[in-house]
């Protein structure tokens, strides 16, 4: 029962954030919150990038070289094949095989 | 519904497919070690549907934390989300029948899918909205549900499969640097959340992180103003 509880609780938060914006400007949307609308989406990926590698380690080995070669990997295919998907599994594999058999 | 929209919407969704197995089956391997089994899985990827913060959830529930704990602990960790929905809104607005379940299935992956408002030329963009969205939720309560039952007997090493995540937000980023024409708003986010992650540490800078980019992006808006 306390368990279930919880789960509502956490349910029910998680969706209330989602909703609270769209309650909020239910009707006219400022000027202010569509500007932000149209910057926030690259800015948020960017701040996304950096809190997926929040963990790694530069000053100990292997100081962050399996992430930045990854990245680099992923960067490289997109700017040449514009393709997320291909991006994404190339880079994922290399990250994988640097971890389990290189570093 | 035609099947042409349904393919799309899938081929779009590939990426996240490995990344929330993956993690959906991590959460479900902890679920299983905390002794709540594939109901309980299920229930809370359908319910919550919130990645890092189910992950923190089943320490809530083992820990005997209290109502007002787990509420607070959701908000500081999904504040996120409200960015997400921000820069959604004009989006969302018209979005009918499937605006509630769009909104309610916002995740990180999600959004990074479709925050750059492309969708396939003369197709209901609702509905493919919709359709993106769905198939990640069923990726996440497929991969917990897995997780949970078959547990950590996978023949084979899957570590560094979590980097699909990072690849995925990677891939996007670039895309939209190489889409847009003005780099400010991308540089805002990644200067932000460096500065703020040495400041304040890996556990805490997200919150800081967010006021500073709305601070900076703010501060753009009104020297753009004032160039007019």
């Amino acid at each position: 029962m306390r368990a279930a509880t919880l789960v509502a609780v956490m349910a029910l938060v998680t969706a209330l954030i989602r909703a609270l914006p769209f309650l909020i400007f239910r009707k006219q949307t400022p000027g202010y919150i569509s500007y932000l609308g149209k910057v926030l989406p690259s800015a948020i990926i960017g701040m996304l990038v950096v809190y997926c590698l929040k963990d790694v380690t530069l000053a100990a080995r292997p100081h962050g070289l399996p992430e930045l070669i990854a990245l680099a990997c992923v960067t490289a295919a997109q700017a040449w094949k514009r393709n997320a998907i291909i991006s994404i599994l190339s880079g994922t594999a290399i990250y994988m095989v640097l971890i389990q058999t290189v570093f | 519904m035609n099947k042409q929209i349904i393919q799309q919407a899938f081929w779009k969704t590939v990426p996240v497919f490995a990344g929330y197995i993956v993690l959906g089956a991590g959460f479900g391997i902890l679920m299983n070690n905390a002794g709540f089994g594939a109901v309980w899985t299920a229930a809370m990827s359908t319910f919550i549907y919130a990645g890092s913060m189910q992950y923190v959830g089943v320490g809530l529930l083992t820990g005997g934390a209290g109502i007002v704990t787990t509420a607070i602990t959701t908000v500081m960790i999904n504040a996120r989300h409200l960015f997400y929905s921000i820069s959604m809104i004009d989006r969302y607005k018209d979005a009918g029948r499937y605006k509630p379940y769009l909104i309610f299935a916002l995740t990180d992956e999600t959004y990074s899918l479709l925050c750059d408002g492309q969708t396939p030329a003369g197709k209901d963009p609702d509905l493919y909205r919709f359709l993106v969205s769905l198939f990640n939720q069923c990726y996440w309560v497929a991969g917990s549900v897995m997780g949970n039952l078959i547990g950590s007997v996978l023949p084979f090493s899957t570590a560094g499969i979590e980097f699909s995540m990072t690849a995925l937000f990677a891939a996007s980023f670039t895309e939209q640097w190489l889409t847009a024409k003005d780099h400010l708003p991308a540089l805002t986010g990644v200067l932000c959340a460096l500065a703020c992650l040495i400041l304040f540490g890996p556990e805490n800078f997200l919150i800081p992180a967010m006021l500073a980019i709305t601070l900076v992006l703010t501060l753009l808006r009104s020297r753009e103003e004032g160039d007019r």
